[in-house]
């Protein structure tokens, strides 16, 4: 299953380097990774979205926190979040398909950033789903480039997250996953 | 207190100076030339090595014979990145050491400068944490966070490059300022923790429990807890290789040591445990074998200062994140004192047909065997010295027949099983502690490796002895081809200088034994002998070390030594 990290880490030169070092050398794969400054002067956060189980979960947690520059790791998937992802899709709509693609635009509560004769540009904000659902509809009209931002996620609820990790189920066939774990 | 004004490079000796720090071990050259020319003016010994590598193996020595924090000082390039096989093998082994590194002016960072090299790239992922210095001022907290950042939880390497020009450039020192300010990182226990409750309770219920012992037990100083543990609770003790001289070999419940060349009997009680204790131990795969099999009867107990080790390679029941020392101690109280009389005469009956044969009895038979002469040499300096080995056959040997009663007295390479490693570890403990007897004992491979060192001995005048056990091959790699490679002996046998004439050559002591009974007199000369002596053992060539769980085999299935043979799998005592 995927984790969403929230991790606080201090703003300094070639912190990005240590995380995503650490999630290679551990063989953890990175599905998304953002990160941008905080409301707190020195402190940047990164939201990083694993494909890992529970114990993955909690060993990279505690992995994050053996970093010197990382201050806070909140595990978002055990809890109640919110969680965004920015598109820019650039699309041919000349002629007749633009006012369909305008109309497509509309549903999806997107918003059209920038015209030219034969293309749109759609500035799109959502759940990585609704990006993947409006890419769809798009792609028959011409998709000439996107980028997105990657998840951005963010508890629900006045507090800030609380420390949360997913209590193990100690069962000794679990240990499964982890064969083949000699070398020579 | 009123600030100093100081170039960066003195502030560099200054912090040094502060962390107690009297020996450091190093090369100089262009980039650290400015902290070199400092020095001077300094209270610390400089130890001139002949290899980075080196350096960093002295640093590595003198803190696990010690405990104190080694320090191995480089320039940038070539001396920085000879460093990197040094820190590794402290990183996998949580040994703290702080490695100082010059680096080219900040100016000149990125432009492929000579001997420029981005060593805190480069070494990211074998240390602790690692810095790039560029302003004088930054110099003193780096290297005092440095300090901190090596000693704290579970040690380890921490790097500090510091550029040229902040060496030579000017600052104000303010020591007060400069207190590492560790920000706590980890809270104390997650949800999901194990509470020393359960632990309790799950040892109190044990019929059949065992202490996995490993080097957290030295680490956290908490070797007198673990026996007040095995005694009131009659719990046997297994030991990982690093784990050796945490618990006396002598004690009555000290089972010895586990895993792949662990002795038969503790691996098979492993598997036949129904409470395994692991305490400052990682489950490695050197001592777990097939984890698909292991320790299937066994609820399990971990404690590491690292949460990171915990339910990585084998799912525990009670995890705690905790100190060992202060956890253990916890326990205490609340253990009921159980005899255990079954389990205990169930482990003497595993024990039995081993225990009766012992190594000192048996005939001579003109051949000399290592396992003869480290039981020998433990014999004769009554296991009191500090035994620092190489990596391979003799490694194990050593581990097997030499009993270390008190902690810090094995200084070996395991997590990294770094070759090499020996000889210059032991001139870092020889330097930590200049009133033990220090012997290294290395392998004809490894110690063509790092030979170089010996200049570096004679030197420094240390005494020190070295024991190579000389069978002609790559011994331990030989082995692995005997037994799984249809003995195809692909580049494992090695040639070697005549290494009495090198002893002569370096100044040194030299002997060739090759007779078990010159054994006796060869080690007492030596022992007698003030300065490096050496001493070159022409062992058995194609020996093997026994018993042995092949790599990802089950625990319990172990390679025996065929029979019959002049020598079984381990000394009784």
């Amino acid at each position: 299953m995927t984790h969403t990290f929230a991790v606080y880490v201090d703003n300094q030169p070639g912190v990005l380097n240590r995380v995503a070092s650490l999630f290679r050398r551990r063989a953890f794969n990175i599905e998304s990774l953002t990160v941008g400054h905080t409301h707190e002067p020195g402190m940047s956060r990164m939201t990083i979205v694993v494909d890992t189980d529970d114990y993955g979960a909690r060993r990279l947690e505690a992995n994050l926190y053996k970093l010197v520059p990382v201050r806070r790791v909140e595990n978002l998937s055990s809890r109640a979040q919110i969680s965004r992802d920015l598109a820019l899709i650039k699309v041919v709509a000349g002629g007749d398909t633009r006012a369909q693609v305008m109309q497509l635009v509309d549903v999806y509560r997107a918003r059209v950033v920038d015209v030219s004769p034969d293309s749109l540009v759609i500035e799109a904000t959502g759940t990585e789903d609704k990006i993947d659902s409006l890419l769809e509809v798009l792609r028959p009209y011409g998709v000439v480039e996107m980028v997105r931002t990657g998840l951005v996620a963010m508890a629900r609820g006045a507090g800030a997250a609380e420390k949360t990790a997913p209590r193990a189920s100690r069962v000794a066939a679990d240990a499964q996953d982890n064969l083949g774990n000699y070398s020579v | 207190m009123a600030t100093e004004k100081m170039t960066g490079a003195q502030a560099l000796w200054a912090a040094l100076v502060r962390e107690g720090v009297t020996d450091v071990f190093g090369y100089p050259g262009g980039a650290i030339l400015p902290a070199y020319d400092a020095m001077l003016g300094y209270p610390i010994h400089h130890v001139l090595v002949r290899h980075e590598q080196g350096a960093t193996h002295m640093a590595d020595g003198y803190a696990r014979a010690s405990g104190r924090v080694g320090v191995a000082i480089a320039t940038s390039g070539p001396g920085a990145t000879n460093m990197v096989t040094g820190i590794a093998t402290a990183m996998l082994d949580s040994v703290p050491i702080v490695c100082i590194t010059g680096q080219v002016g900040s100016k000149l960072i990125g432009s492929d400068a000579f001997q420029e090299t981005d060593i805190t790239g480069i070494t990211l992922p074998i240390t602790k944490h690692n810095y790039l210095v560029t302003r004088a001022e930054d110099v003193a907290p780096a290297v005092r966070e440095a300090f901190a950042i090596a000693k704290s939880g579970r040690p380890g390497p921490v790097l500090v490059d510091i550029t040229k020009d902040a060496q030579t450039s000017m600052c104000e020192v303010d020591w007060d300022k400069t207190e590492p300010q560790l920000h706590e990182t980890m809270d104390d226990e997650l949800p999901g923790d194990g509470t020393a409750e359960q632990a309790v309770a799950l040892i109190n219920g044990a019929e059949r429990p065992l202490i996995l012992a490993g080097h957290g037990v030295m680490l956290s100083g908490a070797e007198r807890e673990i026996v007040q543990l095995a005694e009131k609770a009659h719990v046997p003790i297994a030991m990982t290789l690093l784990g050796l001289g945490g618990v006396p070999a002598h004690h009555p419940l000290n089972l010895g040591m586990m895993g792949m060349h662990g002795e038969a009997w503790v691996n098979t009680a492993i598997q036949e445990a129904d409470l395994l204790i692991a305490l400052g131990m990682r489950f490695d795969d050197r001592v777990t074998g097939n984890l698909r099999t292991y320790a299937l009867n066994a609820k399990k107990i971990h404690v590491d200062i690292d949460r990171a080790e915990l339910n990585k390679n084998v799912r525990v029941d009670v995890a705690i994140a905790k100190d060992l020392r202060g956890a253990v101690a916890e326990w205490l109280p609340k253990l009921v004192a159980n005899p255990r009389q079954a389990w205990l005469s169930r482990i003497n009956e595993l024990k039995g047909d081993s225990a009766v044969r012992d190594i000192q009895n048996l005939p001579d038979s003109g051949h000399l065997y290592a396992a003869h002469v480290i039981n020998d040499l433990w014999r004769i300096t009554e296991g009191n010295a500090i035994v620092v080995t190489d990596v391979g056959q003799h490694q194990m040997w050593e581990a097997q027949y030499y009993k270390h009663d008190s902690p810090r007295s094995l200084v070996t390479s395991g997590g990294l099983g770094t070759m090499g490693f020996a000889l210059p570890a032991a001139i870092g403990a020889k330097m930590a502690c200049p009133d033990k007897e220090v012997w290294v004992v290395v392998g004809d491979g490894g110690f063509q490796m790092t030979m170089c060192e010996l200049a570096t001995a004679m030197q420094e005048g240390l005494d020190i002895i070295i024991c190579i056990i000389n069978n002609g091959y790559l011994g331990m790699v030989r082995q692995w081809q005997e037994f799984f490679y249809e003995k195809r002996y692909a580049a494992t046998p090695i040639t070697g200088p005549d290494f009495v004439k090198l002893a002569d050559a370096f100044g040194a002591q030299g002997k060739a034994v090759d007779q078990r009974k010159d054994v006796e007199s060869a080690v007492a000369s030596a022992r007698r002998h003030h300065g490096v002596s050496l001493i070159d053992f022409r062992v058995e060539q194609e020996d093997s070390v026994y018993p042995m769980v092949p790599a990802g085999a089950d625990l319990h299935k172990m390679i025996r030594r065929p029979s019959p043979h002049p020598i079984v799998e381990t000394a009784a005592d």
